[in-house]
């Protein structure tokens, strides 16, 4: 078992999925020559060439649409959008086309392709690089979306997705990419549509995907240890399909829940899991569910405005004290 | 060809070729009964006019269908545009790839699918060209090589364009048409891909089916430059125009494109000019047209130009036209009695085609389905 970053984790699983399978090829802007801009590709085009190593002009709608109509010949194209503030060019193919061939057609042509995209805000980007709009795909049938928040998430579900015969969103984000984790050497890819209970608690459960899951893991953390509060973690990883499943069986069990989430808040993937949490436990709640999602503003430039407006380790202990305070649990 | 659509020099234009489809022409073409026919056999030639009785005789037929509630959602038909459909279908092999959009019926027959499944799609039933999911804009049929008919305009153009980009991955020698209308000439998506496509060298044939008119915008209130093909030099591609009237002159020029892109693997964009017989779909009545243009285009039909071409130059007697007329028609009425006859989906059905790889947590629920 090795620790690598989750950048290094989504790096070697290309690799190893283009060595494994021909059809197998990745496209996108400035993959090949410049490595890539957060190079995951690094190293990839002096090894597999021109042809499975595609550098596109900057034409979302273009290349991603040309990446679906290689995916219905049956290639299996891992597409990479700069950020997924520009796939918004590529909507149209996305929603309109990707998402729809299967069924439109009857189930006669499936479109096997992954569309790698980090996602995300902290970078002192503005308002047009920070967004946080997986919510947007996420909201369509036939899609998939996938959200890693680890390194070995990052391998096994990249792993599920280029071996999925659907469009998937593979949803990175900026700031993960130099976490560091163990990724176990020969990984299984993971089963998409599948959350994770990635730290066991009775107090509270703390519902995050990407980001988010790995600052309630470090809240959870710090909890027991300064204060002795056990507080579950439940790591989406997959925003569709949801697994309602194992986030109410957690909220049974606690009995309270806070999410967090990166997104805005109003119509966002927290108001999602907020009313699956009413659907399934409502009986056993004792206290409101409470979202912490960003302020909803056009992320700013300036480093102190675009902190405030983040969700942060400080905003989610917050909300889980006053949940906390609210069912008395809070030792 | 050669001369005038190698990748590395602007393209020429291939002036020598291009037959007299000016874009203001409204009388019936007039052909040099020798020049026309010198290549085609009479079989072809009676073929060609069966196959756009056919279309024409469906297209009817769909119309009426419309007008009885058979027929639900738009309905796009090829009126005027049997010519075009057919010259160019002629020039595809069976498993040569065709996009299309939302016009498509003429096509989806012309490309090998029976003209009951095409009907049937209109109809919604299973029996249908996509199962009754996709409906008159969205046929599908891999055999034929029908990859699709697509509602959005221009939707179609990347999807052409990666599909030459699997050939081309895979050594393979199919070839790809792509075709649209003169409005969808204006959306990103085209030039995106008209420059993907020449810049990767993917065996594509982009065609342009100028009818005038998008919906009821003519082409020069909304394309810059309304002789379309001339677009392709932006992207150092071979571009011709053609009478779209003109079944074999189509024909010609598409099958010099298509095989060239077959040998080459190079892109090229032919631009058929001809006319909408009716409204832009079943519904409408096509009020914004003068009553020039409406006569322009009627005088232009290309169905009843070529029988007269056909019984003009001996290649059919009357006798004989009367008789594919005939056929025509029975074959469109046995269309619609097979779509009559199928059955509707099943309700339960109604999750089969959501995901190709089934996965955990799909959602299964029906509208007054509790979540838990
Ligand atoms: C992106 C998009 N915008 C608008 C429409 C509505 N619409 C359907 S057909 C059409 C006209 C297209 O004209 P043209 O490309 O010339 O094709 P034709 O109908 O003449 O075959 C429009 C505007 C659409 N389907 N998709």
């Amino acid at each position: 078992m090795a620790v690598i970053t989750y950048r290094q984790a989504l790096h070697d699983t290309l690799r190893e999925e283009m060595l494994a399978d021909e059809d197998v090829f990745l496209i996108g802007e400035e993959i090949g020559v410049f490595e890539g801009s957060y190079k995951i590709t690094a190293g990839l085009l002096d090894e597999f060439g021109e042809k499975r190593v595609r550098d596109t002009p900057i034409a979302e709608e273009g290349f991603i649409g040309a990446a679906v109509g290689a995916a219905m010949q049956g290639l299996r194209p891992v597409a990479e959008l700069m950020t997924i503030n520009f796939s918004l060019i590529a909507l149209d193919q996305i929603v309109n086309h990707a998402a729809k061939i299967y069924g439109m057609f009857g189930g006669q042509c499936s479109v096997p392709m992954v569309m790698r995209t980090p996602g995300g805000g902290g970078q002192q980007l503005g308002a047009t690089h920070s967004q946080n709009i997986e919510l947007y795909y996420a909201f369509v049938p036939g899609l998939k979306v996938v959200a890693p928040s680890t390194p070995a998430d990052a391998k096994a579900l990249l792993r599920a997705s280029i071996a999925d015969n659907d469009p998937v969103l593979f949803l990175e984000n900026l700031a993960l990419y130099n976490t560091k984790g163990e990724v176990p050497d020969t990984a299984e890819p993971a089963e998409i549509g599948k959350a994770a209970v990635t730290r066991p608690g009775s107090d509270i459960t703390i519902i995050g995907y990407s980001r988010m899951a790995t600052v309630a893991h470090q809240v959870a953390e710090k909890l027991q240890e300064e204060e002795g509060i056990s507080a579950e973690v439940v790591d989406l990883r997959s925003l569709r399909p949801l697994d309602r499943e194992t986030l109410v069986e957690s909220v049974r069990r606690t009995n309270c829940a806070v999410i967090a989430e990166d997104d805005w808040l109003t119509y966002g993937i927290g108001a999602e899991i907020a009313a699956s949490i009413s659907d399934g436990a409502f009986d056993s709640l004792d206290a409101p569910v409470r979202r912490v999602a960003a302020a909803e503003v056009p992320l700013p430039y300036a480093k102190p405005l675009e902190r405030a407006a983040l969700p942060s380790a400080e905003s989610l202990t917050t909300a889980v004290h006053e949940t906390l305070d609210a069912v008395g649990r809070r030792r | 060809m050669a001369e005038t659509a190698t990748r590395n020099k602007p393209a020429s234009g291939g002036t020598k070729s291009r037959r007299n489809g000016t874009r203001t022409s409204g009388k019936r073409v007039q052909h040099d009964a020798q020049n026309v026919f010198s290549d085609e056999s009479p079989e072809t030639l009676r073929d060609y006019f069966r196959q756009m009785t056919l279309i024409r005789r469906f297209e009817e037929r769909a119309a009426q269908g419309y007008t009885q509630a058979k027929i639900g959602g738009y309905c796009h038909l090829n009126l005027g545009e049997e010519a075009t459909v057919v010259g160019l279908m002629s020039a595809l092999r069976r498993n040569d790839y065709l996009f299309t959009n939302y016009r498509e019926h003429g096509y989806a027959i012309a490309k090998g699918i029976e003209p009951g499944r095409v009907m049937a799609e209109l109809y919604g039933r299973t029996t249908g060209t996509s199962k009754g999911w996709g409906g008159s804009m969205h046929m599908f049929d891999v055999e034929s090589g029908l990859l699709g008919g697509y509602g959005i305009v221009g939707g179609q153009v990347p999807l052409a364009t990666g599909a030459a980009l699997a050939i081309d991955y895979r050594g393979g020698d199919q070839v790809v048409m792509c075709q649209m209308g003169d409005g969808t000439t204006n959306i990103g998506a085209f030039h995106e891909s008209l420059n993907i496509a020449a810049l990767w060298n993917l065996p594509v044939v982009f065609v342009v089916v100028n009818n005038y008119l998008g919906m009821g915008t003519t082409v020069d209130k909304s394309s810059a430059e309304s002789e379309l093909y001339k677009r392709a030099v932006g992207y150092r591609m071979h571009g011709e125009r053609v009478d779209g009237n003109d079944v074999v002159a189509v024909n010609e020029a598409a099958c010099r494109l298509v095989e060239h892109a077959r040998e080459t693997g190079e892109p090229a964009m032919l631009e058929t000019v001809s006319h909408r017989l009716k409204g832009h779909s079943v519904v409408d009545p096509g009020k914004y047209r003068s009553q020039e243009s409406v006569e322009a285009a009627r005088a232009a039909d290309p169905v009843v130009a070529f029988r007269a071409q056909l019984i003009d130059s001996g290649v059919l007697d009357e006798d004989g036209a009367a008789e594919i007329e005939r056929q025509a028609q029975a074959d469109a009425d046995a269309a619609v009695a097979f779509a009559d006859d199928s059955p509707h989906p099943d309700v339960s059905t109604l999750f089969d085609y959501t995901y190709a790889t089934p996965v955990a947590n799909d959602s299964r629920r029906l509208p007054a389905d509790p979540v838990f």
